[in-house]
């Protein structure tokens, strides 16, 4: 057992990959020589060699293009897209091609990759630098939606991304990458779709994503010290969606809570709350409610970010308010 | 260097013959394909490559067999010239189950990776950057393979082909893009919208690569630019772009007439047909026209085959549609 960091995490991650399979290649703005602007990627460098750990240049479309058309071809290549929001410039290689070519070639191509990407806010870089897009990647028939929320998860889910056979957007949350956690000693391999209860409650669920997780964590202590019991799930990843682990929790609380990083209007929380709605409507005592960033781009200024975005606060008198 | 019509390799007769049946079975095929759309059996849309066989054609005979090819959606062409059987492109273009995707490619998505034809593409110029991914893995895999990038004069004004021409020459990667300029894009002249006066070669030099263009009418010339340009891509020298001036008999797509154009243009042109000029020329060289007579019949049998095949298909049945999705073959999204 040691202590990482979340970045630390992520090179540790690549690092375990490279090591077992020499298919696996990195590539990205900054990622070699830099070791990332997160930091996020030292040493694989001096470990790897210029080949297999590739600065490019800024051409997200040429970086994400490359990483399908060496997917198809017989590399397992992770491509990093520096900040999430910049995957709008290549939201074509991503949306039209990655995610559709297995489906409209009828399974003839197969498409192993991985983009990792620097997701989500409370880092004050404003609008273009900070918005929460995994929303974005899961409404896209064909592509895999991941995004740990501790060091573990982060070693463990990304070898589960890299060893996947379909493409997998992995949103890496730039406010958790200086928290640290326990990694177990050896190989971690996890399992793509499987949500995890990270706290046991009884009065009611909170799912939760990324870095909302430890917010939804530090809720329930404060909600704990108030009398009420309850549940935290990590979602872990959107696509596959393990809906198995929330509706029985729901089934155990007769409550449901979302707490989204992602502006209100489809954010992940709506598909979560239309299945539970459907499917275990009866196991319910109130309503739903979706505590979530407001629909508005994300602002700079910390007074009005730390706002915006769910806090343990809001959190708390939100379940508060409504279990009342 | 700027090629010309005069090929500086010789080319053998079998090679002749072999670029003139590519040729005839691309022309048989594509105006069996303008019939069956337009008595509705090829719905949706389909773009051809009527006029511009010589590219498809002189690729397809240069291209080493296990080359990757990617294309438009004016892809039969390309797709038809690697192997790929003319009854499953046929059944594709029918939306028959017999098809090379079964009915959910369509015209715009030929895709026969047996065949190394790694797809088509709808979105302009965005397999440009795919087709260098696959040449970085042929590079790192010391696989010897090329991959080769056909698109058309429109594609030299989007981001991608900048994007994909940059990292290529970069990181010197065993690709040869191939403009096919037929002047005009959709309905509007490349020239009318283009800084420059070849939207292909005046951009190479950006790149730090050689200007080429070919006349792509010319099957000789397209073959032995292919052959200089693969075979340089292939001792590790890096990517070439070539622009091949060629133009479309038709229209742009499904039943389009293509008045936008004047008449004398499409006249000069139509005079320059790629399968006519090279018939002449293998007669001038003195192969007995019984030769290409025979290459012509089997051709015609051919589609005549394939048109069957495909006609007597069944349609793909609803339990295809949610499958391929993900590698294990379901759509499955959640437990
Ligand atoms: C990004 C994008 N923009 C617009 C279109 C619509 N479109 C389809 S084909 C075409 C013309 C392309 O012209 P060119 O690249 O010269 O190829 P050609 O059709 O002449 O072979 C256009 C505008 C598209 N498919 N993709
Ligand atoms: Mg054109």
């Amino acid at each position: 057992m040691a202590e990482l960091t979340y970045r630390d995490a992520v090179a540790a991650g690549i690092a375990q990959e490279m090591r077992r399979d020499e298919r696996v290649y990195l590539i990205g703005e900054d990622v070699a020589g830099a070791g990332g602007v997160f930091k996020a990627t030292p040493g694989l460098l001096a470990e790897f060699g210029p080949r297999r750990v590739r600065d490019t240049p800024i051409s997200e479309e040429a970086i994400v293009g490359a990483a399908m058309g060496a997917a198809m071809t017989g590399l397992r290549p992770i491509a990093e897209i520096m900040f999430s929001d910049f995957l709008a410039t290549c939201w074509d290689i991503v949306a039209n091609q990655i995610a559709k070519t297995r489906y409209m070639t009828d399974g003839q191509i197969s498409l192993p990759l991985v983009i990792r990407t620097a997701n989500g806010g409370g880092a004050r870089f404003g609008a273009q630098h900070s918005q929460s897009v995994e929303n974005w990647a899961m409404a896209i028939p064909g592509l895999k939606v991941v995004a740990p929320s501790n060091p573990a998860d982060v070693i463990g889910l990304l070898a589960a991304s890299v060893r996947d056979p379909d493409p997998v957007m992995f949103f890496e949350h730039k406010a958790l990458y200086a928290t640290k956690g326990d990694v177990p000693d050896g190989e971690l391999v996890d399992t793509l779709g499987t949500a995890r209860v990270v706290r046991e409650g009884s009065d009611a669920t909170l799912v939760a994503l990324a870095a909302m997780v430890p917010k939804a964590l530090a809720a329930a202590e404060v909600l704990a010290e108030r009398g009420v019991s309850v549940e935290v799930i990590d979602l872990r990843s959107l696509v596959p969606l393990d809906t198995q682990t929330v509706l029985g929790s729901i089934a155990k609380t007769s409550r449901l809570f979302t707490v989204e990083e992602n502006p209100r209007l489809t954010g992940w929380g709506a598909e979560v709350v239309s299945i539970a709605a459907e499917e275990c409507f009866w196991d319910l005592d109130g309503p739903i409610v979706r505590i979530t960033t407001p629909h508005i781009p994300l602002p700079s200024a910390d007074a009005l970010e730390d706002v915006a975005i769910p806090s343990v606060d809001r959190i708390v008198t939100t379940v508060e308010q409504v279990l009342a | 260097m700027t090629s010309t019509s005069t090929p500086a390799v010789e080319i053998d007769q079998e090679t002749r013959l072999d670029l003139y049946r590519r040729m005839v079975e691309l022309r048989l095929f594509e105006k069996r394909a303008y019939d069956l759309f337009m008595e509705g059996l090829v719905k949706g849309t389909s773009h051809l490559s009527l006029g511009q066989e010589a590219v498809a054609a002189g690729f397809g005979a240069a291209m080493r067999v296990d080359d990757y090819t990617f294309c438009t959606y004016r892809g039969h062409a390309h797709t038809l010239s690697r192997g790929t059987p003319m009854a499953r492109v046929m059944g594709e273009l029918l939306g028959r189950s017999n098809g090379v995707t079964g009915g959910k490619g369509g015209s715009m998505h030929l895709t026969s990776v047996e065949n190394y034809a790694m797809g088509s593409y709808a979105i302009v110029g965005a397999h440009l950057p795919i087709a260098a991914g696959a040449a970085w893995s042929a590079q790192e895999r010391g696989s010897g393979q090329v991959a080769v990038c056909f698109f058309g004069d429109g594609a030299t004004n989007i981001g991608a082909f900048h994007e994909a021409l940059n990292m290529a020459a970069v990181w010197k990667l065993p690709v040869v893009f191939v403009c096919e300029n037929n002047l005009y894009m959709e309905y509007t002249a490349i020239e009318s919208v283009t800084a420059v006066a070849n939207p292909a070669a005046d951009r190479a030099a950006a790149y730090g690569l050689e200007s080429i263009i070919v006349d792509g009418n010319d099957a000789d010339a397209v073959y032995a630019i292919a052959l200089e340009t693969l075979d340089r891509a292939r001792q590790g020298a890096g990517p070439s772009l070539v622009e091949a001036k060629t133009y479309r008999h038709g229209g742009h797509s499904r039943a389009d007439p293509g008045k936008y154009r004047p008449d004398q243009e499409v006249e000069e042109w139509l005079d320059r047909d790629p399968v006519d000029t090279y018939r002449e020329r293998l007669l001038a060289q003195g192969i007995a026209e019984n030769a290409l007579t025979e290459i012509d019949d089997d051709a015609r049998t051919d589609v005549e085959a394939a048109t069957q095949a495909a006609r007597e298909a069944p349609a793909p049945g609803p339990e295809v549609l949610e499958r391929n999705v993900w590698a294990d073959g379901s759509a499955t999204w959640r437990n």
